[in-house]
């Protein structure tokens, strides 16, 4: 059942919330998963949205999101110029993704200011939901609606263990949770989605088991 | 007692049953459901209201064009007139059609809205609701009220049919947010929840079958005018039900209905911009324009 605010809401910068406040909300979520602030980004836009994302804004929001604005900031208008002033360099640009692909998708390949890389996939579902299908190669879904922690670790015995454990003795109730890897024994990512927040040591304890390379923590949206 | 409801009729029961109006059941069902204090779920809608009426405001002052240049400007000219002598339709129709539009214009040029429950049905509730809460001479408290009462409203609707013009054309967008408006100025009138009931039977009924064809793809025509009919609308659906005219059809069968209608509703009617007034020949030169980086007129 819908909530209250599902209907009178979001509070938004229009015109359209799949194609402005989704896709603001879908870039934000972006820059969470790469995990430092994005020096530069191609993104590539596919279906309805690279039909119609002049009109609609859907570039002015996703740079607004780039720069972790929210979707009721009323600088997304001039988030592309914003962007351009702090050096942050955004190149759009249109692909066809095949049938399969949601109509409203964005592939956002980003680095951040302190190097690193990544390649996410995701929708704008509709009402401004959205959903993240890919990082890194990894299938994933993601919506932004729980607590989340992100850990990409090598792929052996024990470290899902591990990770679950740390989350047990802080009493974090996991909600869901789903395991993905590129192949058996290389690299391998889990994501923990909790009712309740994961406190940033829960992080920091994650990052310490040997076999995880990255670990982060995505708030609700 | 645990407040849940799945219909209009749950609604009217639960309200009957704790003898407070609809406004106050969906509170209490958001109280609930989200473990949130009411007080500050109450601030929230402030909040919600506040936002409305900054965009009215804005969009009555406004004169510009949107980005692709189709709308802008319209929300002005309608208020003038209204408010002036020469008014054909009273005072209030004017005024909640001129609220509506001014919401939806500053939504195409990159305002700041509320969806309720979408942004291309953003005009509809602020317009209805501030225009009639000017004759009710409603205090803040009794406007919040009112868009509880729309939001339990168009709850129902999205879970038993659909509150996406994707799914089920315009009519589930703008159709569901004049239904909300209908109910929600019926119970600010002084109406009964049974009368809320009625209005939004009456609004929705009238806009069965209303397809979502958007020029360009664009949120724009004939979305925004389509919210000023659609505030209009909702006052007259309100003004029916409070004169006890009663909906033969009761609401949950009309909500029902609407759905139906939807899914029978071809893809190329439901806001993909391949079928409707997205194919007239303007459209398609206006598309055309628009594609190659040009102004749309």
């Amino acid at each position: 059942m819908h909530g209250v605010f599902d209907i009178i809401g979001p509070v938004m910068i229009g015109p359209s919330s799949s194609h402005t406040a989704g896709a603001a909300r879908l870039s934000r979520m972006a820059r969470t998963i790469l995990g430092e602030q994005p020096a530069s980004a191609v993104i590539e836009l596919h279906g309805s949205f690279a039909q119609t994302y002049r009109g609609h804004g859907t570039d002015k929001a996703i740079a607004a999101g780039l720069l972790g604005f929210n979707t009721d900031d009323v600088r997304l208008k001039d988030a592309l110029s914003i962007a351009a002033e702090q050096g942050l360099d955004i190149i759009f640009k249109t692909v066809n993704l095949g049938d399969n692909a949601h109509p409203n998708t964005a592939v956002f390949y980003l680095t951040g200011v302190l190097g690193r890389k990544a390649k996410i996939i995701g929708a704008s579902t509709g009402g401004g939901n959205i959903k993240i299908t890919e990082i890194d190669g990894y299938d994933v879904e993601l919506t932004g609606e729980y607590y989340t922690l992100i850990s990409i670790h090598h792929d052996k015995p024990g470290v899902i263990a591990l990770v679950t454990h740390i989350l047990a003795q802080e009493s974090v109730n996991i909600a869901f949770m789903r395991v993905s890897r590129r192949e058996k024994g290389s690299e391998a990512l889990a994501i923990i989605e909790a009712d309740h927040p994961i406190p940033q040591h829960i992080l920091t304890a994650a990052r310490s088991i040997p076999s995880v390379k990255l670990a982060l923590l995505i708030p609700p949206l | 007692m645990k407040i849940k409801f799945n219909t209009i009729e749950q609604m009217l029961t639960l309200a009957a049953n704790i003898n407070k109006p609809l406004s106050e059941v969906v509170l209490q069902f958001e109280a609930q459901r989200s473990e949130k204090d009411p007080n500050e779920i109450w601030a929230n809608m402030k909040n919600s209201l506040e936002v409305m009426r900054e965009a009215v405001t804005q969009g009555l002052a406004k004169t510009e064009k949107s980005f692709s240049g189709l709308v802008g400007g319209d929300a002005n000219r309608l208020i003038k007139r209204s408010k002036s002598s020469a008014c054909l339709t009273g005072a209030v129709s004017g005024q909640a059609a001129a609220y509506a539009l001014a919401v939806n214009e500053v939504n195409a040029a990159m305002g700041k809205v509320v969806a309720c429950p979408t942004a291309g049905s953003c005009g509809i509730l602020p317009g209805a609701l501030l225009a009639a809460g000017e004759v009710l001479e409603a205090d803040d408290d009794k406007l919040i009220r009112g868009l509880f009462t729309a939001a339990g409203i168009g709850m129902v609707i999205a879970e038993n049919a659909s509150i996406a013009g994707a799914i089920g054309g315009c009519q589930a967008e703008c159709g569901s947010a004049a239904a909300m408006a209908a109910g929600a100025i019926t119970e600010m009138a002084g109406g009964t929840p049974q009368q809320v009931s009625d209005a939004l039977a009456l609004a929705l009924k009238n806009l069965l079958g209303l397809v979502c064809d958007p020029v360009a793809g664009l949120v724009e025509v004939p979305c925004v005018k389509r919210n000023a009919f659609g505030a209009a609308h909702a006052l007259l659906a309100a003004e029916m039900a409070l004169a006890g005219i009663k909906s033969v059809i009761p609401a949950d069968e009309v909500i029902i209905a609407m759905h139906q209608i939807g899914l029978s509703l071809p893809r190329s009617l439901r806001e993909t911009s391949e079928g409707g007034l997205a194919q007239t020949p303007t459209a398609l030169l206006i598309t055309e324009r628009l594609q190659a980086g040009k102004p749309a007129v």
